[in-house]
């Protein structure tokens, strides 16, 4: 039973993180439809802004945090404005193409700058452990899942509460509709980068907190498995991308702990290819059919 | 009928075009070969020469999966590595003669292609594309697991081919995707990317050809795959993965989806440009990167668009009035 | 016994009955039309007949066979063809193409014919390549067989697009909404074409369509569809005087 528990928390600080990613990959699906396959090189990029800010300029967890997520934004503004805006009206596939050649440019011009070699993270979390009857939980465990649980708060509070909320909503619905109303649909896309790509951000500061070490291809693999949390949750469905991170987080430790370590990212992708046979929707998705 | 006689001349013409293209072929290989033997091009430059041809294989039948029949696959790498690895257990651990174990590599790689591709090839689009990625990243999982091939650290394979294998695999792959491009199954699977739908209505199966080109893609990915082993003769599962699948997609999307001449001319130009940069990988990487990119918004139909470079237009050949081109 | 027979089809998506027990049918030879306000389900009557959506209860026959769970290209194999309300044509291909798309099923060359160049993959082609001209010049459209079908103008997009269906050699064509976006000139060329097609290729026709003239003036049988349902049926003269049908039409107009 306790190692049922401990693997139920370590499966939600992993988790934890698939969903802070899979939150940008859903909200940038459900608005432009687009796989932003460069979104965990946002990722990637945001651990290594913390990175600098904490051990260059001496900000501090939360400084670094902060100037990571804003870095990130505009990063994120600049990719949708430059690379995915102009083929807004091309077919998917050139946008898919695009997305995954902005992914291998962050990845490269990555190691080019910072170099390919893994660089460890400094503690920005206190690291204390307790033990509370056989189970071992850490400060940065705790503060993982707090701080993603803070971040879906206010994330929920601005799609459902706020005015550049309900036009994310309104554009992700029907675009052109939602311009006719008066709603400035290029700025509504821009925010969305903007909020997804700082929440990237956020994750990949934990990430580095919580792994220790960060490398420009970092990004990859936590991307595809965003990707896979937000398809299992329903893409383009906010708490679904959030369920989803958790749910796969748990899969992932579970398949671990049974000493299948090697096999983890096939059962993720296998996980991914049943989805999308069985119930491309999702676990929260309605089935959309098209129209002939 | 005047329309009659036209047609008659087409048909004639597209017989006579086919063997045209295969004489130039055939001189193309016989002054490249002089080259090599007399050491004009050498041992460093004909390794060059042997990766155009293996990237040719790969462009071209990736485009028959992505750019005719517009089924959009991202794991085109996969396919190779099945096939290297077959291909490789067949000489190293059968023993079997190196063309008994490329035809068992390219049979083992199309059944596998062909298992993928049923039950995925329901799925449309960014959903196919990342399911096909995802079949890419589970065989390279699988082949670390695989001790018995050498797991991570991979395996040692005899050198097997020269110039002559790789020109004909090649010669032969892109004759056969130009053959089947151009006859009614061709057709029917450009209806397929035109306008499903449509295609379905005008009697065209439509799950028949999608497979139909995923499979004969697979066979020869797989054979680029068996091929490249015996050539540099040391395989390992990350040379399959998405990166190279990405590579093989730059090419095509460079040359032009939809266009063999165009994916014959991407392999070229990519390969060049992947051997003058080979000192400086993430730059390469860099610039590839750019030229999807670039690629995709300023000339999203490639270098050659779908359309094919045809004998007429450098003069040979005669005015054709059909459209069977080349 | 008719050509062919819908008998109490209900098809429906996710709660919504898009179609509820709907049944008509149409005899060898009949021209008929298929009129009703927006969202009425004409074009899921349509997707209905052709495999695209199978219907949740009711049976459908075609020539005394039923089409339930048939897939598409088979049905199209059964004699059935059909027009799309926006067209879709294979826009990247060339006129002449699109039409010997049409020809697939119709000659026997198999891929390994087609990869080797076989003989017979060359008959086959030639065949159906004279029998697409042919039938391009038919609809005057043999001088552009080489334009792709995009860069076309719409009405010949919409001709392309009935000529494309009639190769498929149907017994039973599906028109939907012809004439949409036509002006009154190439309305009246359509009426003609249908007319001419009909004769020619001894078709039934099953018609979509809101230009009143156009039903009115061709179709011998109309039927109209409000929210999923037939609400009236007859000869033109019947239907211009039902009270239900105006009363639908109207309700459209003022809600």
């Amino acid at each position: 039973m306790t190692t049922f528990i401990q693997q139920l928390i370590n499966g939600l600080s992993v988790g934890s993180i698939y969903a802070l990613i899979a939150l940008g990959y859903t909200m940038v699906y459900g608005i432009i439809k687009l796989i932003n396959f460069a979104h965990g090189d946002v990722f990637m990029a945001g651990a290594f802004v913390a990175y600098f800010s904490y051990t260059g300029l001496h900000l501090g967890f939360f400084g670094s945090l902060v100037v990571s997520m804003a870095a990130c934004a505009v990063l994120g503004v600049v990719i949708e404005r430059f690379a995915y805006r102009p083929l807004r009206k091309s077919t998917r596939i050139a946008a898919l193409i695009t997305a995954i050649g902005v992914s291998l440019f962050l990845e490269n011009a990555g190691i080019i700058t910072v170099g390919a070699q893994a660089r460890g993270y400094p503690n920005m979390l206190p690291d204390t452990a307790f033990n509370l009857g056989g189970v071992t939980v850490s400060t940065k465990q705790i503060g993982i899942i707090a701080l993603t649980v803070v971040m879906m708060v206010i994330l929920q509070y601005i799609v459902h509460r706020t005015k550049i909320g309900k036009a994310m909503r309104a554009v992700a619905y029907d675009p052109e509709a939602a311009q006719l109303m008066g709603i400035d649909v290029d700025r509504t896309i821009s925010f969305t980068f903007a909020i997804g790509s700082a929440l990237a951000a956020a994750a990949g500061v934990v990430y580095g907190a919580y792994y220790s070490a960060i490398d420009p291809l970092m990004g990859i693999m936590p991307g595809l498995k965003a990707f896979i949390a937000a398809v299992l949750g329903g893409i383009g469905i906010i708490p679904g991308a959030m369920v989803g991170g958790l749910v796969l987080g748990l899969i992932e430790t579970l398949v671990q702990s049974l000493g299948f370590s090697l096999w983890r990212d096939a059962v993720a992708f296998a996980l991914l290819i049943l989805i999308l046979l069985i119930k491309p929707e999702g676990l929260f998705g309605k089935h959309a059919r098209e129209k002939v | 009928m005047t329309g009659m006689n036209a047609n008659g001349r087409a048909a004639k013409s597209s017989r006579w075009t086919f063997w045209v293209w295969i004489a130039a072929g055939l001189v193309l290989y016989a002054v490249l070969g002089l080259l090599i033997d007399s050491g004009v091009i050498d041992s460093y430059m004909s390794l060059i020469v042997y990766q155009m041809c293996l990237n040719v294989i790969l462009a071209v039948s990736l485009n028959l999966i992505n750019g005719f029949t517009g089924q959009f696959s991202i794991g085109h790498a996969g396919f190779a590595g099945v096939g290297a690895y077959t291909s490789a257990v067949m000489t190293a651990k059968m023993h079997l003669p190196f063309p008994a174990a490329l035809l068992v590599a390219c049979v083992f790689t199309a059944f596998i292609g062909l298992l993928i591709g049923i039950p995925t090839l329901r799925l449309k689009g960014d959903y196919l594309a990342i399911t096909t990625l995802g079949f890419g990243q589970i065989i390279q999982v699988v082949l670390i697991n695989l001790q018995y091939v050498g797991g991570a650290a991979g395996m040692t394979v005899h050198k097997e081919t020269n110039f002559t294998w790789l020109y004909f695999a090649a010669l032969i792959t892109v004759a056969v995707i130009a053959n089947f491009v151009r006859s009614r199954h061709g057709r029917a699977c450009i209806a397929v990317r035109e306008n499903e739908v449509a295609a379905e209505m005008m009697g065209i199966n439509v799950t028949y050809y999608k497979v139909l080109a995923f499979t004969i893609g697979a066979l020869f990915a797989g054979l680029a795959g068996a091929l490249a082993a015996h050539t540099f003769y040391f395989i390992k599962p990350t040379s399959y993965g998405f990166l190279q699948s990405f590579n093989i997609l730059v090419i095509v999307v460079l040359g032009g989806l939809g266009s063999i001449t165009g994916s014959i001319l991407g392999a070229v130009v990519l390969t060049l440009i992947t051997a003058l940069l080979q000192d400086y990988p993430q730059w390469q990487m860099v610039i590839y990167s750019l030229i999807l990119i670039l690629i995709m918004i300023f000339r999203p139909q490639g270098l050659m668009g779908t359309k094919e470079f045809r004998l007429s237009s450098i003069g040979l050949g005669r005015r054709r009035d059909g459209h069977a081109a080349p | 016994m008719p050509l062919l027979e819908m008998d109490r089809v209900t098809c429906v998506f996710g709660g919504l009955r898009a179609v509820s027990g709907v049944s008509l049918h149409l005899n060898q030879g009949e021209l008929v039309g298929l009129i009703g306000p927006n969202g009425a389900g004409k074009t899921t009557i349509f997707n209905l007949l052709t495999g695209v959506y199978a219907p949740s209860e009711g049976r459908i026959q075609f020539d005394g066979e039923s089409l339930v769970g048939r897939a598409p290209w088979r049905i199209n194999k059964a004699g059935i063809a059909r027009t799309f309300q926006n067209i879709r044509l294979f826009s990247d291909m060339t006129v002449l193409d699109n039409v010997k798309i049409a020809y697939h099923n119709h000659v026997r060359h198999g891929v390994f014919s087609s990869i080797l160049r076989l003989p017979n993959h060359f008959r086959g082609e030639r065949e159906i390549e004279d029998k697409a001209m042919a039938f391009l010049s038919i609809f005057h459209l043999e001088g552009k067989k080489d334009e792709m079908a995009k860069n076309l103008p719409y009405g010949e997009q919409r001709r392309l697009e009935i000529a494309r269906a009639l190769a498929t050699q149907p017994r039973l064509l599906l028109l939907d909404e012809p004439a949409a976006g036509m002006n009154p000139q190439e309305t009246r060329e359509l009426m003609e074409l249908i007319r001419f097609i009909r004769e020619r290729f001894s078709l039934t026709i099953l018609l979509i369509e809101h230009d009143m003239s156009l039903v009115m003036g061709i179709c011998e049988r109309i039927y109209v569809l409000d929210h999923g349902t037939v609400i009236a049926q007859g000869t033109p003269e019947e239907i211009r005087s039902n009270p239900k049908v105006i009363e639908a039409y109207l309700g459209e107009v003022t809600s």
